[in-house]
């Protein structure tokens, strides 16, 4: 049954359309990756399952009940949670005031102190850090912080827009590792991703998203080794 | 110079400036929070003033007592401002940083409320005879007005239970978050209205301590507020927009000019040494003095 299903949603910037008719569905328990280039829409769709942007035209479902009307924190009620692009911490709190907020809808917060426990298990550099602001950290840090407070909510899906965005080969490696770490442990994981090889690789299925539609759709292994998107993303 | 002359003049200086910080921290909490400039501050100021100035003459009660009745009441008059006035433009101006039509909206609040007040009061000067008013209290041969001392001890209890409440409890950070990054905190699951909501009655209800505070010294007439609306916008520009420490150091630089410039030249003049102190600190520091350059 599909945790998350988009059902032919058209989305707009005033009158711009930037998503035309696409069509999708997560699993539970599944990691799927969502392909694309620079401008082909992914944040726009993340933005408006979120409840950020509202479709034109289209459904979101969620546990088969429709989310598209929600107001953005209804939907975190839900436990639709986005790590959206660029991380967005509040850069002058501190690590653990960011992930303190990150618990705040009400299916979290009465767990706190053991999410946060298993938070700090999972990215044992965050307890470190704990005390500093998060305007100070590192790139990398930044990001493990945007995950953990993301892990924080609860989520029943996670949505990643382009977690490995501007970091190092090293970290991007150790971002992915973390994002199978919380696959494993049952989470569902929506990946957004331009880096192709690996969101790929990790996922159970993968969706390819080219100027606001959907044109291939397959396991992660298939979609690696076909030619299109070998030419068109990994460049061989 | 006499010594003990300057240091009487600091001792003004800073109750009077405690006064000032504690009008401006209302200001710059809604500013930093919401984005939005609040040209009724003074006007709720007023109103805060005028419920309290009521409830003393009709009551007999002790100034303070009135903040029984002055908090909740403003908190709820700022909460229903936003909810109900300035928000349905925020919905509409939603992809605009800082919406500058909401000015609009503050700005007819504030001539609404004046001239509500005017309507309603009359345009005298009016005083009312509390329990502490006129007493001093002496410390060695220096003399603190006993209404400005009250009003310095409660502008620190505010200010420390403002900073708590935003440090500690989970609305407070909710509030710091959204102020921070709105479409974060929305993904983190905070209704930023909520917020705003909250933040602008707290606001408002500062505002309304500040009233109660003045009540025993100060006169009441409907423009009472833009006295303040003048000094407050200059006090959180200068210590830095958002910022409650620098509302707070803002005001006792404000309080200190006046009263120690004002043993050397004519009081009026002291405006002057303001104006020009606030000038060269932007010069220098355009963010202001606690201003952090950050990304709204």
């Amino acid at each position: 049954m599909a945790l998350l299903e988009i059902r032919n949603i058209d989305c707009f910037y005033g009158d711009v359309q930037v998503i035309f008719g696409v069509s999708m569905h997560v699993d539970e328990g599944e990691v799927i990756s969502l392909i694309g280039a620079n401008g082909a829409g992914k944040s726009t769709l993340l933005r408006t399952v979120s409840g950020l942007m509202k479709p034109r035209s289209g459904e979101i479902l969620f546990e088969n009940e429709p989310v598209h009307d929600l107001r953005p924190e209804q939907i975190v009620e839900r436990g639709i949670i986005q790590v959206p692009e660029g991380r967005r911490l509040f850069s002058l709190m501190t690590v653990r005031e960011n992930l303190e907020v990150g618990a705040y809808n009400s299916r979290a917060y009465p767990h706190l102190a053991q999410t946060l426990k298993e938070v700090y298990k999972l990215l044992p550099r965050l307890e470190e850090r704990e005390n500093q602001l998060a305007i100070t950290l590192s790139g990398g840090e930044q990001q493990m912080v945007a995950i953990g407070r993301a892990m924080m909510a609860r989520p029943r899906i996670l949505m990643m827009d382009e977690p490995s965005l501007g970091l190092a080969p090293v970290l991007i490696k150790e971002i992915f590792t973390t994002i199978r770490q919380i696959a494993d442990q049952g989470t569902t994981v929506l990946l957004v991703e331009q880096d192709v090889q690996h969101s790929l690789s990790l996922s159970d299925r993968g969706y390819v998203l080219e100027h606001g539609r959907i044109v291939l759709e397959g396991s992660g292994k298939d979609l690696l080794e076909n030619p299109d998107i070998k030419e068109a993303y990994l460049g061989i | 110079m006499d010594f003990d002359i300057i240091l009487q003049a600091i001792i003004n200086g800073l109750l009077t400036g405690s006064y000032y910080g504690l009008a401006a921290l209302g200001l710059t909490l809604i500013f930093g929070v919401i984005k939005v400039i609040n040209f009724a501050h003074g006007s709720l100021l007023m109103v805060g003033m005028f419920t309290a100035y009521w409830i003393v003459k009709l009551t007999g009660w002790n100034p303070y007592a009135a903040l029984l009745v002055v908090v909740p009441l403003l908190f709820l008059f700022g909460y229903g401002l936003q909810g109900f006035l300035i928000k349905p433009v925020l919905i509409a101006q939603r992809d605009v940083r800082e919406p500058t039509e909401v000015i609009i909206v503050t700005t007819g609040v504030w001539y609404i409320l004046d001239n509500l007040a005017l309507m309603l009061f009359g345009a005298e000067y009016r005083v009312v005879q509390t329990s502490v008013s006129g007493q001093i209290f002496m410390l060695g041969d220096y003399i603190f007005p006993k209404p400005q001392l009250y009003g310095f001890i409660i502008t620190a209890a505010t200010s420390f239970l403002l900073v708590w409440f935003l440090k500690y409890t989970k609305m407070g950070k909710a509030i710091r978050a959204a102020s921070l990054d709105r479409d974060a905190a929305s993904l983190m699951g905070i209704n930023q209205y909520r917020v705003y909501n909250i933040a602008f009655g707290i606001g408002a209800a500062i505002a309304g301590i500040v009233g109660c505070v003045l009540i025993p010294f100060y006169y009441v007439f409907p423009t009472v507020g833009v006295v303040f609306d003048v000094k407050c916008f200059i006090i959180v520009v200068l210590g830095g927009l958002g910022s409650i420490p620098g509302a707070l150091v803002g005001g006792a630089i404000i309080g200190l000019i006046e009263s120690i410039f004002a043993q050397f030249i004519a009081s009026t003049w002291t405006e002057l040494i303001v104006y020009v102190v606030f000038l060269a600190v932007l010069f220098i520091r355009p963010a202001g003095l606690f201003g952090e350059k950050r990304d709204w």
